[in-house]
């Protein structure tokens, strides 16, 4: 199934959830209408304090972070958060996490109906959902469940994204499910299943997962050349950029290389620019 | 919660530094940078963030210990690493002509009293530098200014002859400060602290409940430094006593001392 939806991204560079803080703070090296847009970090139903530290730890060629999905809740973000963002002119991808079906559901209601959100990115691959206690969507069928909840109730136009963990293994069924479920792309994948150092659960990011990440990219791709395929995992360079584009994906999201340095997502953007360039990730209406 | 984020006016940039001088002084390696933009925005407690590369994605934060001209560029950035992990080694071993990428300036400053007044610095290790260029800010407002400098030897106090030269009082205490402090603190009105975070506990803990303000220039791990990550969260108490959690490296790192929830701050 080939989604009708308006494809809202002129660039085919966008931030990765969590990795741009309110995009107050990154709008200070860059213009953050000149990406293709802005993903928020994943923002629950109630607020959430976030986890103790240390949430972040350097392992060779990346990050194990364990932030906890600290968020200000669904409330905070569209009183505070969402102005702020289209105030810099940023296309607003908004992520979200829930407990459960329910949850993701009014989730959806509530940010879906929001004025300037574009998209919706439905976070289905937190590295910890059992620890984080989220909506278990580790099998095909309930991330299907996720997206059909969240589908039902969304406003026209508003784009639909599926985050999707990069288990090899299972992730062409997961998108061939949530496609069918509704999803408009599916974006692969999230920080990998890892530890810090003390041994509690937290979500491997950077160089470190880019081929791994790839390399389901290129599955998918393969397994359903009519999606929309989304590439994030460890994107630090053009060159990094479009191998992802090469392997089928028709944009690409930075996170961790944006915590190195600031101006990356800018930099890879205007390298792309479909203005400047030869046009990628040509509709496949 | 939220809290506006007070950088320097024109905010930080990213740019290419190259290294003009490096020299080692007792246990620290002092770096000189030209790094457009940097220095001209610096205010006294200001940061930067050094990305070292090769596969190290965490930055590695340095206090701004001076700035001035030199070799044809008006504002130079001093600062000072202590070589303890795999990239303020490598940044230890930079000489002169390798360039490095920072982003800078950084992070919430000190503020200066609006009025003449008594100020006592505290300075523990290489994180004396955040006070240098205070030092001198307050002494062209016309206060009072005495430095008590400290560190774990005297390989580890930071240029007390250089301090000596532009602070009026300058106490080196190596080993432990806490008695020079103890002994300054009836004579001021203002203190202003860096060091280690049990350092920072003491004298926050020494001016509880009395007159005197105190703002202390936190160090914590930064990821990113700039606002990003959410991997700086520092537990702070607001003015009803509600406890709530900013980021280290843009809601600070220069905290008052009394907002600070130093008992959860792990
Ligand atoms: C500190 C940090 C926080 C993150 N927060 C979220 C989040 O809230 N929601 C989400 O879907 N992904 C989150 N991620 C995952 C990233 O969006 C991205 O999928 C992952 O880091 C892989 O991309 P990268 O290698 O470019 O960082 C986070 C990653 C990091 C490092
Ligand atoms: S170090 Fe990343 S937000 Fe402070």
């Amino acid at each position: 199934m080939t989604s009708t939806q308006r494809w809202p991204f002129t660039n085919p560079v966008l931030t990765a959830s969590g990795c741009g803080g309110g995009g107050r703070e990154l709008a200070t090296y860059g213009d953050l209408s000149a990406l293709g847009g802005f993903v928020t970090r994943s923002v629950t139903l109630q607020p959430r304090l976030g986890g103790r530290e240390p949430r972040i730890v350097e392992s060779p060629s990346g990050l194990v972070n364990a932030i906890g999905l600290q968020n200000t809740g669904v409330t905070g973000f569209l009183e505070v958060e969402l102005p702020a963002l289209l105030d810099l002119g940023a296309t607003v991808v908004a992520s979200i996490a829930g407990h459960s079906l329910g949850e993701y559901a009014e989730l959806a209601r509530s940010l879906g109906r929001a004025d300037g959100v574009m998209a919706l990115e439905v976070n289905l691959s937190v590295p910890d959902s059992a620890g984080s206690g989220l909506f278990d969507a580790r099998e095909p069928f309930q991330a299907a469940s996720v997206l059909g909840s969240c589908r039902r109730d969304l406003r026209d136009g508003v784009l639909l994204l599926a985050k999707l963990r990069s288990d090899v293994a299972r992730v062409a069924e997961t998108a061939r499910a949530v496609v069918d479920a509704g999803a408009d792309a599916v974006v692969i994948g999230n920080a990998l299943p890892a530890a810090l150092p003390d041994g509690r659960p937290g979500g491997l990011s950077g160089p470190a997962i880019r081929p791994q990440t790839l390399r389901c990219v290129a599955e998918v791709a393969r397994a359903l050349p009519d999606a929309s395929v989304i590439g994030c995992g460890g994107i630090m360079d053009v060159e990094d950029a479009v191998a992802y584009l090469d392997a089928g994906a028709r944009a690409v999201q930075v996170g961790s290389a944006l915590f190195h340095d600031p101006t990356t997502a800018f930099r890879i953007a205007h390298h792309l620019d479909p203005a400047s360039g030869p046009a990628v990730g040509e509709d496949d209406a | 919660m939220t809290t506006s984020v007070a950088g320097p006016v024109h905010g930080p940039v990213h740019v290419t530094a190259e290294v003009l001088a490096a020299k080692t002084v007792g246990a620290y390696h002092h770096l000189s940078l030209a790094a457009p933009a940097v220095g001209e925005e610096s205010r006294p407690g200001s940061f930067l963030a050094v990305s070292i590369g090769d596969g190290r994605l965490a930055r590695r934060s340095f206090w701004i210990h001076r700035v001035g001209p030199m070799a044809g560029h008006r504002a130079v950035v001093d600062i000072v690493v202590e070589p303890r992990g795999a990239g303020s080694r490598v940044l230890a071993g930079l000489a002169a002509g390798a360039t490095i990428e920072v982003t800078g300036p950084l992070g919430r400053p000190f503020s200066l009293p609006r009025e003449p007044a008594r100020c006592l610095l505290v300075g523990e290790g290489y994180a004396a530098a955040a006070l240098t260029t205070l030092a001198e800010r307050l002494r062209e407002r016309a206060c009072e200014v005495r430095l008590v400098l400290g560190g774990a030897d005297d390989a580890h106090v930071l240029e007390p002859l250089a301090a000596r030269r532009s602070v009026g009082q300058v106490e080196v205490a190596a080993g432990d400060l806490t008695a020079a402090v103890l002994r300054s603190l009836p004579d001021v009105d203002v203190v202003y602290a860096a060091g280690s975070p049990a350092t920072l506990r003491f004298v926050a803990d020494a001016v509880h409940g009395s007159a005197t303000t105190c703002q202390v220039a936190l160090e914590r791990p930064l990821t990113c430094a700039t606002g990003l990550c959410q991997g700086c969260p520092v537990p702070v108490l607001g003015d009803a006593g509600d406890a709530h959690v900013v980021r280290a490296c843009v809601d600070g790192p220069v905290f008052r001392a009394s907002r600070v929830d130093w008992e959860a701050l792990s």
